[in-house]
């Protein structure tokens, strides 16, 4: 049904976790993956500091899913510099295994690098870049 | 009651323990008998066998067994299980039925009793007829009983009460009533508990047995019946790993049923007791992922079994109530050691059932409609007043097929349930279970899931009209979402508050909830940001604003009543809002002009304003608050008649004030304490909104730091831009008051460097460049405080250059008066330091004065000052040193008394300037001089800078001073002072300490009277002196070492004796015969009775060397006349 993607902005520069880009495909019911996103932060969090802790350079980025709850998968993984992508998968849907979930994540990840990179983004700033949108919608598109 | 209906039953949820039945105890009237009834029942620790015991009456009624089916060929069941079951054999049907008798064995009527008690065993046999229920007989005794087969009367006894009552030896005990009671009552309740044990083994065989009468197609029900029978028989039994075995296979059981619309809520009640007992063994097992396991099983099978379309409800009740026991089984294992983590805590359970019960109250809404009849009668009664059957219908008790019965009953019973829905409490039950799930979140390090568990939590007060609970958690959240800058989740939560806020009809929550929706952080869509606003504007008219949308219709117009009684009520018609808290659509930054002004300057303040609503906004007054508040009434906008202060949507406004500071302020700095803007008029009702500090709210800190770093990354690009870009504007809280910048110039003049202990003079000229008379001048000069600690001593200072100040002299001289200076005046004063010791030093030239000014047609009188420092650095002058020699120029170790010596001293300029040396003079201490007058040798000499002064004194120890010791020799005074300073400046007197000397007194003292010249061929006469400075005839050998330089006459060697005190004179004839240095024929001197004086000793008081002149070129004739 869908993928939903996040990205918040780094815990580098920010103690906030305000989000930078959030879409979901059916757009009804909006308010409620906000929440489910939100609160997956908490997770998110334990994780990444739990991990700190002991193997800090070696760290996986991708968290794997974060919480279970019964209708969405929730998925998290953290850049280096602790920029966090959540995607959120309708329980129902079994064509997204885990590799496929990875998979996803790198690319978000390559993409928001080129965000990233370009001079005109002031990071920390909401993310309207249509190149970022176009990889997002494409993989809206193939699991739904 | 409807809301219990989906309570699971207590025998369900307690823990099973065999039943054992007590008969023949008297426990109220016989004191033993009770002593026995508390022995079993007190102190039930987890160490004793887990028996639940019960005193029955002897001729109690227990339940009649039905007659056995011998074939279950046409049995139909009618349903899975009978709700009186588990109570049956829980609390109902015993175990074990014991009989207590009071029976010694010799008992006088031995007989009777015997017979009496078998009577008591036979009536309680009858009423257990047909049931396996064993029975037992515990004789109450008096006596201690003897060791087994030493009472041979008991045995024979015994074996005879056995048969008559029909009982097997084990099943007769014996209980002393002695000391010790309660270890014979434990070792009796293990005997019951095996009796027991083997009580419920049987019946558990015999539920086994029904099963291979049973057939697949009609028995289905019994399948799953006899698996739970047999469960729970074992979990009786306390044999949980079986009954667990058990459970599984009725949990697999039940879901092969056939399900259809009639009996969905049997089997889903079923299955949700089973579930229970499989989850609560599994966590008593200390394998929760196995319970888990199953319990996601469970859901997953039962998700989609929802029944009767027109009781939706019922199965989101239900699901509701499988994850609330869920969620309650884990916590209570939790409380029993288990650990759980963030991802897996009985939180989301608790979670899931409130977001079932939401669902159970939406589908009710929709299904229930009020207004309907209750139908009669009542189709939910039943003649018992129970249902037979856990999970049926009461009007259709015990049917089974696929079809209701009767149409008509169904939709009488449907609209029934419906009605009694209506009744329940729904939000009540979202709002226990939400309450239950954030405690168990914020036990679990989830904030932000708490934070959301907490916003529903008030979206369900506030579905309950419960408005003032809803508004304090939806407030209470606000702010970490706020901090968390989610912004479609503030705005929805505000949204909601929002309609709490006009429900209540609370002027100041619907006001701040509306600023806030309208501002920055809100998504709300232009065209709701409109309505907000123009309600806000009615509001603030004092006129009921619109209803908020999707509210309550009957909610509405209480709140629209409420409103009006509000609006009528005059008083309190005045809403003071601080911002700081919210992130309100009007936007505040103000900032002083510049960080610090001078008193003479207007001080320039700025406020700007930004509206971020969609229609304009004017407001009447605009103040600023400073830390002084007699300022404030400077800072004051108003608006008047016309011209109204109107914000436009999107633009910032400037707004500036300035006024003077007061001449006390000097120093001290003007603080905006807060910003406040009054909306509306005082004629409706006015707002205050008011910022702490200079402005900003929850956001701007944000903003502000976003901001920078995008300017910084791409420079002042704002400067291209008419307007000022509002996030980089930065706040300017507080400004410094500094005083007037003084006109005056302010000179100093010195030689530098100082030299140590002189009266360095600076000169200081102060020149008026003022327009008017500057008063009250007054100098601050000396040293800068705040240096090093030791200066103040060493430095003093004087406006006296006359003489040379002394100790008292401070280091600072404060506020000396100058008088007043016209301006273009000049003014000149010296100032004199005298620094004792060398090193830099900062003196500071504070020349204060007080002046007439007007500012902005305001005179004040300002006090100004300049400040002058100067660094000096202070040398020292000269160096003077001084040394002790002999007549002979060479070193003295030591001092010998009553000889004469010489003491040499060199002065050193190190000064950069001339110094002129006025006089010095010696002042001696034991020693004295050797000549009549001391006469200073340096009279007004004046020393360039490397240049040495020397001076030669020869002085002498006086005879009688006490020998071999270290004495002070006194002190060389130099008086002094720089050649460039006037005749009259003050001569400075350095005083240099004469070193110590070691005096030492010699026995014999040898000197020579000789020319200070001789001549080649010429008579060099030497008259030696030799004095015996002992108190002894000293015998004294001399002999005249030949030289080559000299002939000479006189005793070559001698020997004589110098009596004590006085001396010998040898005369000798020198003749040189070589011109130049020569060294005299030596003197060898030797004290055969003193061998410490020995020759080269005495020889250091000899001269040496004589200079020989050559021959004279005389005429010759003299010579020859000579000749």
């Amino acid at each position: 049904m869908l993928p939903f993607t996040v990205y918040f902005s780094p815990d580098v520069f920010f103690p906030q976790n305000y989000p930078l880009y959030i879409r979901s495909v059916p757009s009804q019911n909006e308010l409620k993956f906000h929440y489910t996103v939100h609160t997956s932060l908490d997770v998110v969090e334990e994780k990444v500091s739990a991990v700190g802790k002991s193997l800090a350079d070696q760290r996986e980025l991708y968290l794997g899913l974060l919480y279970p709850t019964e209708d969405y998968k929730v998925y998290g993984y953290v850049t280096n510099s602790k920029v966090k992508f959540v995607i959120v998968v309708d329980s129902s849907n079994t064509s997204l295994r885990d590799n496929e979930i990875r998979s996803m994540f790198r690319k978000l990840h390559n993409s928001f690098t080129d965000v990233m990179c370009n001079p005109f983004y002031n990071p920390g700033d909401p993310i309207l870049s249509k190149a970022f949108n176009g990889i997002v919608s494409g993989m809206m598109v193939q699991t739904s | 009651m409807a809301g219990s209906q989906w309570e699971l039953p207590p025998e369900l949820c307690c823990r099973p323990m065999a039943f054992v039945a007590l008969t023949g105890l008297d426990v109220v009237y016989n004191a033993v008998h009770r002593a026995i009834w508390d022995a079993f029942c007190a102190n039930r620790r987890a160490d004793r066998v887990p028996i639940s015991f019960k005193v029955l009456p002897g001729d109690h009624e227990y339940p009649k067994c039905r007659t056995k089916r011998t074939s279950y060929e046409w049995y139909i069941p009618k349903g899975i299980l009978k709700t009186g079951w588990m109570n049956k054999h829980l609390n109902l049907v015993p175990a074990l039925v014991v009989l207590f008798y009071e029976l010694d064995w010799d008992d006088p009527q031995w007989k009777e009793k015997q017979s009496e008690c078998a009577t008591k065993v036979e009536i309680v046999r009858t009423s257990l007829q047909g049931r396996n229920t064993k029975v037992a007989v515990v004789l109450i005794q008096k006596k201690t009983p003897l060791p087994p087969g030493e009472d041979l009367v008991a045995s024979e006894r015994a074996s005879a009460l056995c048969n008559s009552c029909d009982l097997s030896g084990k099943s007769l005990f014996v209980l002393p009533h002695t000391d010790h009671l309660v270890g014979y009552i434990i070792r009796l309740e293990n005997a019951f508990y095996e009796h027991a044990q083997t009580y419920y083994y049987t019946e558990i065989r015999r539920v086994k047995s029904h099963k291979e009468f049973l057939n697949k197609t009609t028995h289905q029900l019994l399948f799953v019946r006899h698996q739970f029978k047999m469960a729970f028989l074992s979990e009786l039994k306390q044999d949980t790993q079986n009954a667990l075995k058990y459970y599984r296979a009725a949990y697999s059981l039940v879901h092969e049923l056939r399900a259809h619309e009639t009996n969905m809520l049997e089997i889903k009640t079923m299955a949700g007791f089973i579930n229970y007992k499989i989850c609560r063994l599994c966590f008593q097992h200390n394998t929760p992922l196995d319970a888990i396991a199953q319990f996601r099983k469970h859901i997953d099978l039962c998700k989609k079994k929802i029944g009767s379309a027109e009781l939706a409800y019922e199965h989101s009740a239900w699901m509701s109530k499988q994850f609330q026991s869920f969620g309650e089984l884990f916590d209570e294992a939790i409380k029993l050691g288990l650990t759980a983590i963030q991802t897996q805590n009985p939180g989301f359970y608790y979670q899931q059932a409130a977001c079932y019960s939401q669902d159970r109250k939406q589908m009710a809404q929709q299904l229930c409609q009020a207004g309907m009849t209750y139908p009669s009668p009542d189709p939910l009664d039943t003649q018992s007043g129970g249902l037979d059957f856990y999970g049926q219908r009461p009007w259709r008790q015990g049917h089974q097929s696929i079809d209701p019965t009767d149409p008509e009953k169904e939709k009488m019973g449907i609209l029934a349930l419906q009605i009694k829905e209506t009744d329940v409490p729904h939000s009540e039950l979202i709002i226990a279970l939400l309450s239950n799930a954030v405690a168990q979140f914020k036990k679990y390090k989830c904030p932000r899931m708490k934070s959301h568990l907490m916003v529903q939590m008030g979206e369900e007060y506030y579905h309950a009209k419960d408005y003032t609970k809803a508004l304090k958690l939806l407030d209470y959240v606000m702010c970490d979402y706020r901090t968390e800058r989610w912004w479609p989740l503030l705005t929805a939560i505000l949204t909601t508050a929002l309609r709490c806020a006009y429900l209540m009809a609370s002027v100041k929550d619907y006001v701040i909830y509306c600023m806030e929706l309208l501002g920055r952080a809100s998504t709300l869509k232009e065209e709701q940001k409109s309505r907000i606003e123009k309600n806000l504007f009615k509001v603030l008219m004092n006129k009921v604003p619109e209803a908020e949308a999707e509210c309550d219709p009957a909610s509405v117009s209480a709140a629209r009543s409420l409103w009006t009684d509000r609006m009528a009520l005059s008083g309190s018609n005045e809403v003071m809002v601080d911002m700081q808290d919210y992130i309100p659509f009007i936007q505040c930054k103000a900032r002083f002009q510049s960080p610090s002004f001078h008193v003479d300057q207007p001080i320039q303040l700025q406020v700007f304003l930004r509206a971020d609503c969609p229609h304009p906004v004017s407001f009447s007054k605009l103040t600023v608050s400073l830390s002084n508040q007699e300022y404030n009434q400077w800072c004051v906008a108003e608006s008047s008649g016309q011209d109204s202060m109107t914000l436009l949507p999107g633009k910032a406004r400037c707004y500036d004030f300035s006024f003077v500071a007061k001449t006390e302020d000097v120093g001290k700095k003007v603080e905006m304490t807060g910003v406040e803007m009054m909306l509306g008029s005082d004629s409706g009702r006015c707002v205050f909104l008011s910022w702490r500090g200079a402005g900003g709210d929850a956001a701007s800190t944000q903003e502000a730091l976003q901001a920078s770093r995008s300017s910084r990354r791409w420079g002042r690009g704002a400067e291209a831009r008419q307007e000022p870009d509002w996030d980089s504007l930065t706040l300017q809280h507080s400004t410094m008051i500094i005083s007037r910048v003084p006109k005056i110039r302010v000179q100093l003049c010195h030689q530098p460097p100082a030299l140590t202990n002189e009266m360095y003079c600076i000169s200081l000229s102060v020149q008026s460049q003022e327009e008017d008379v500057a008063r009250d001048v007054k100098l601050t000069a000396g040293l800068k405080p705040g240096q090093e600690a030791g200066l103040g001593q060493s430095t003093h200072v004087t406006l006296d250059g006359s003489s040379v100040c002394d100790d008292n002299a401070p280091a600072l001289l404060t506020d000396v008066p100058l008088g007043d200076l016209k301006p273009g005046e000049k003014l000149e004063k010296c100032v004199y330091m005298k620094c004792v010791s060398t090193g830099p030093r900062v003196f500071l030239f504070h020349v204060a004065y007080s002046i007439d000014t007007a500012v902005e047609g305001r005179h004040i009188v300002c006090k100004c000052h300049k400040d002058e420092t100067v660094t000096v650095e202070t040398v020292v002058p000269f160096e003077a040193s001084v040394k002790f020699v002999s007549t002979k120029f060479e070193p003295l170790e030591r001092v010998a008394v009553d000889i004469p010596f010489l003491l040499m001293t060199d002065v050193v300029s190190s000064s950069p300037c001339p110094l002129l040396l006025s006089s010095s003079c010696l002042q001696l201490q034991t020693i004295t001089s050797n000549t009549p007058q001391l006469q200073s040798q340096l009279q007004q000499v004046v020393l360039q800078t490397g240049e040495c002064a020397s001076e030669c004194f020869c002085l002498r120890c006086p005879p009688g001073t006490s020998s071999s010791n270290t004495v002070a020799t006194g002190q060389y005074v130099i008086s002094w002072r720089r050649k460039s300073s006037g005749a009259d400046s003050p001569l400075i007197q350095t005083t240099v300490s004469l070193p110590h000397v070691i005096l030492e007194s010699v026995p014999l003292y040898v000197y020579a009277d000789l020319p200070s010249f001789g001549r080649v061929r010429e008579s060099l006469p030497v008259r030696y002196h030799i004095e015996n400075r002992t108190a002894q005839v000293q015998e004294v050998e001399i002999a005249v070492d030949p030289s080559d330089a000299f002939m000479f006459s006189g005793l070559k060697q001698v020997r004589l004796r110098v009596l004590p005190g006085t001396e010998q004179q040898m005369l000798y004839n020198y003749y040189p015969l070589m011109a130049g240095y020569q060294t005299l024929p030596q003197l060898n001197i030797s004290l055969p009775h003193c061998p410490t004086s020995t020759s080269p000793a005495l020889r250091r008081f000899l001269p040496q060397r004589i200079f020989v002149k050559p021959q004279g070129r005389q005429p010759d004739d003299a010579s020859i006349a000579a000749a």
